[in-house]
């Protein structure tokens, strides 16, 4: 176990430095998506931390990630500061949304915890509209400039924004990815999978199944912030229509495509999100082209692998998971 | 081959076995008392007999035709009838309407209506409290309508789990009275589990005792009452 | 006269989102799912009132063709998806969320259908009532003759509803099984049958919703979206195991945003949802008629 750490973060390494190296190699199109996979990752392994380890649902994750959009946006162009203080803003200010939602969420159960989080998804994007400095409909411009000479020279050749988008993202979801595993493996982990396998056997034993739930609510939402903040940088701006209930219930589908407790899982989910309207796009050529398959394919086949994985596996595809003996799941 | 007959009749959960290839057979008309302390497979019987539960192994027919593998709802209909133990009554219902739930199924409206009216007379204290909630009754009261419901359905064979659970003994008297007198005026086959062995042995035709799912010994009941070994083992004294 | 203005509103919305509610409650209450993809069912009946109205040239033809596809549909739905979803008993953390999931599925599902079928363009249901408010004297209340449908509709559709509840052996039936599945079966209650039947029930009543008004705007894919939270807003204000809690969540709902809307400003209304909701969550976690009887989940 205690070899493993180093090695585990020896290899999160090795796949960042590959996947840097590798963006040389690939179009700018797949550069760009690259970096909305990224950011679909950190976005879905906000909520494999909530729902999956610590077993509350959320419906209006894509609120809280338009909080995180919002606030980087709003300190990068008022206080000027760095793009990536601004990030680290948006998910601290996502952060203690979620903590007061998650104060909340601690009282309520399943449905209604749905509910009130599927009314905040709805409510919080409108509210753009009706403070001016949130820049109504349009939204805000967020650009965050291109990269630093340095890099440009150090590795040579063409360091197109969409590639610096690319690294950011990736390194922030490599991060967020190694935060969460070590997060999984502390107390912390250790807590929520004692009050998500049997709730009284834990109150009991002392563990203070409210303080948890916070706990989780926060830190998840703070990954969503910055989900949020790293969209509002690809997109370029912050604006209600980045943040709508279907983005709520995308990264819903891609954790349940990945496996709910699956960490690694939330990779693969976040290819089939970004994957699937490519592929859908070839498909709809192929039947004729016509404006309602397009538009409409993507949701479908979303939609239908979403009903599949969770009637067939709701767990996610269980490759990662050896057979032990004794082993709740 | 008539009345209830089980072979080697067996029901795990999961890797428990609750049920261990259990053989004993009620004749049409008879009372059978099934006893046993807590935790000897009584309920779980009861249950993989009314089809709630699926049986591991074994068989259990009724009039010669096998009841395994059938959902409860349709053994109703092939009257058989389980009064399961605990709360059998909704609480969130009125009398008149847990009443009602027993012969909803049925086609004969004016049967329901006349096994309504017998089973009210049977115990008059649910004709006065007809328009109460079912959740104002007493332990005894509820009893009485769980009954009462399953009799409306018009079983041939009752399958009755512990009905004196949590009675006052006076009340249990009235209710095991009820249950002798119903089976002698109607000829129902009935199978009374409980853990009062002492009333349901003196009510029974025969008594099967059962230990950790296994059967101990049956026969009639007036042998077991007699048996001194027996009497110190399940009725304590 | 705004006052009453605002509240004439409010009762219109009102009455559309306590149908949605009592549609959303009528499942929770014999499944302990919300089906989100009701908003999915009732556009596609909707859709299918739709088409009726387009081949017949009637609009009150075209109602009962809504309503009995709200009901197959949910039917299908509960018969097919539901029953398979509850064959497979799961375990791990997504096993008491998975049939939620899968509704969520079913809508986005249901909703790519609706526009792969019909496009995404808005299209007019028409109805041959105006849309235009009563003229009382010079003040033109903005209550039409399509919103006295409305509320005559919802009206028709809670009473219905109430009577076979509470007085037909079907009702009664949908009653008990929903209490106590189990002691239903034992007294020879098709459970899974009667279930269905309830959500075929809740799929109708969605339709009607969707039927009545979807005449005041437009008609797309996307039109009853929010009609699906709002309805679920009313449902868990009003307790999500109460009938008439739906309605009066539904009601209270209405007449909130209305005041809203009149007194505070358009785009604050969905933000308004989200107050309201946790306004009522906080005094009454369980929604203002909640049961507290014996529901360990919820």
């Amino acid at each position: 176990m205690r070899k493993s750490k180093s090695m585990s973060a020896l290899i999160f390494l090795a796949v960042g430095i590959f996947l840097l190296i590798a963006s040389n190699f690939v179009d700018e199109l797949r550069v760009y998506q690259g970096a909305q996979v990224a950011v679909y990752v950190i976005a879905i392994s906000s909520i494999i931390l909530l729902t999956g380890f610590s077993g509350q649902i959320s419906l209006g994750h894509g609120a809280l990630m338009a909080i995180g959009g919002y606030a980087a946006a709003l300190s990068y162009i008022h206080w000027h500061v760095p793009f990536l203080a601004s990030f680290i803003i948006g998910s601290f200010s996502a952060a203690v949304a979620g903590f007061i939602l998650g104060l909340a969420a601690a009282r309520l159960s399943g449905p209604y915890l749905a509910g009130t989080t599927l009314a905040l998804a709805v409510g919080l994007p409108s509210l753009a509209n009706q403070f001016h400095v949130l820049g109504g409909e349009q939204g805000l411009s967020f650009d965050i400039g291109e990269a630093p000479m340095w890099i440009a020279h150090k590795t040579g050749g063409d360091f197109t924004q969409y590639k610096w988008f690319f690294w950011i993202s990736t390194i922030c979801a490599i991060t967020t990815i190694w935060f969460i595993k070590n997060l999984l493996q502390s107390r912390y982990g250790r807590t929520w999978k004692a009050v998500r396998g049997n709730p009284s056997a834990a109150a009991l034993s002392g563990i203070n199944i409210g303080q948890s739930k916070v706990l989780a609510f926060t830190l998840s939402s703070a990954l969503a912030g910055l989900s949020g903040a790293l969209l509002a940088m690809l997109l370029g701006l912050v604006a209600p229509m980045a943040f709508t209930l279907t983005l709520s219930f995308t990264i819903v589908t891609g954790a349940v495509l990945a496996g709910v407790t699956n960490l690694t899982g939330s990779i693969v989910g976040a290819l089939v999100l970004v994957v699937i309207p490519e592929l859908t796009d070839a498909v709809a050529t192929h039947l004729g082209g016509s404006e309602k398959i397009s538009a409409n394919l993507p949701g479908l086949i979303t939609s239908a692998l979403l009903i599949l994985t969770v009637l067939f596996a709701p767990n996610g595809p269980q490759l990662h998971k050896r057979k032990k003996v004794g082993n709740p799941s | 081959m008539s009345g209830l007959v089980l072979t080697d009749f067996s029901v795990s959960h999961g890797a428990i076995a609750a049920v261990k290839n259990l053989s004993f057979s009620v004749e049409k008309g008879q009372l059978a008392a099934i006893i046993g302390s807590n935790g000897a497979g009584k309920t779980t019987l009861l249950r993989a007999l009314s089809g709630l539960i699926p049986a591991t192994h074994g068989n259990a027919t009724w009039n010669g035709h096998s009841i395994l593998g059938r959902k409860p709802e349709d053994l109703v209909r092939a009257g058989i009838v389980h009064v399961s133990e605990g709360k059998s009554v909704i609480p969130e219902l009125n009398v008149k309407e847990n009443l009602a739930l027993g012969g909803i199924w049925r086609k004969d409206r004016a049967d329901v209506a006349a096994a309504t009216e017998e089973v009210c007379n049977l115990f008059p204290r649910l004709r006065e409290r007809l328009n109460q909630s079912a959740d104002t009754l007493s332990g005894g009261e509820r009893q009485m309508l769980a009954i009462g419901r399953a009799l409306i359905a018009r079983p041939q064979l009752l399958l009755l789990d512990e009905p004196s659970l949590g009675l006052a003994p006076l009340i249990i008297e009235q209710i095991f009275d009820a249950i002798s007198q119903l089976r002698h005026r109607l000829g129902l086959t009935v199978v009374l589990v409980e853990q009062n062995a002492m009333s349901a042995l003196k009510i029974a035709d025969i008594g099967i005792i059962i230990n950790v799912g296994s059967l101990v010994t049956s026969g009639p009941s007036t042998k077991l009452l007699a048996d001194a070994n027996l009497r110190a083992a399940y009725l304590g004294y | 006269m705004l006052i009453l203005d605002t509240l004439l509103i409010g009762l219109s919305s009102g009455a559309i989102y306590a149908l949605m509610a009592l549609a959303l409650v009528l499942v929770w209450r014999s499944t302990r799912v919300v089906n989100f993809a009701q908003a999915g069912q009732a556009i596609l009946s909707t859709y299918i009132g739709f088409e009726a109205m387009n081949r017949t040239h009637n609009y009150w033809v075209s109602i009962p063709f809504a309503i009995i596809a709200g009901a197959a549909i949910a039917a299908f739905v509960d018969a097919v998806i539901m029953r398979a979803l509850s064959k497979r008993s799961h375990k791990g953390s997504v096993s008491e969320i998975a049939p939620v999931i899968a509704t969520l599925g079913l809508l986005g599902l249901i909703r790519s259908l609706t526009g792969i079928i019909w496009g995404n363009a808005y299209v007019q249901y028409a109805s041959p009532l105006s849309g235009k408010g009563y003229s009382i004297g010079h003040h033109t209340i903005p209550f039409s003759p399509q919103n006295t449908l409305i509320v005559i509709g919802a009206l028709l559709v809670m009473a219905s509803f109430a009577i076979v509840f509470k007085y037909t052996n079907l009702g009664l039936a949908l009653r008990a099984s929903s209490f106590q599945p189990e002691i239903s079966r034992l007294a020879g209650i098709r459970v899974d049958r009667i279930r269905t039947i309830g959500w075929a029930f809740s799929g109708a009543a969605g339709a009607v919703a969707g039927a009545l008004v979807t005449p005041t705007s437009y008609l797309s894919p996307n039109s009853l979206d929010l009609l699906l939270v709002s309805g679920f807003v009313a449902a868990v204000i009003g307790g999500l195991d109460s009938l008439i809690g739906a309605v009066l969540g539904g009601l209270i709902l209405g007449i909130g945003f209305a005041f809203i809307l009149q007194y505070v400003g358009t785009s604050v209304t969905f933000s308004a949802a989200f107050i309201i909701l946790i306004v009522v969550l906080f005094l009454r976690p369980r929604g203002i008629l909640g049961s507290q009887i014996g529901r360990r989940d919820a």
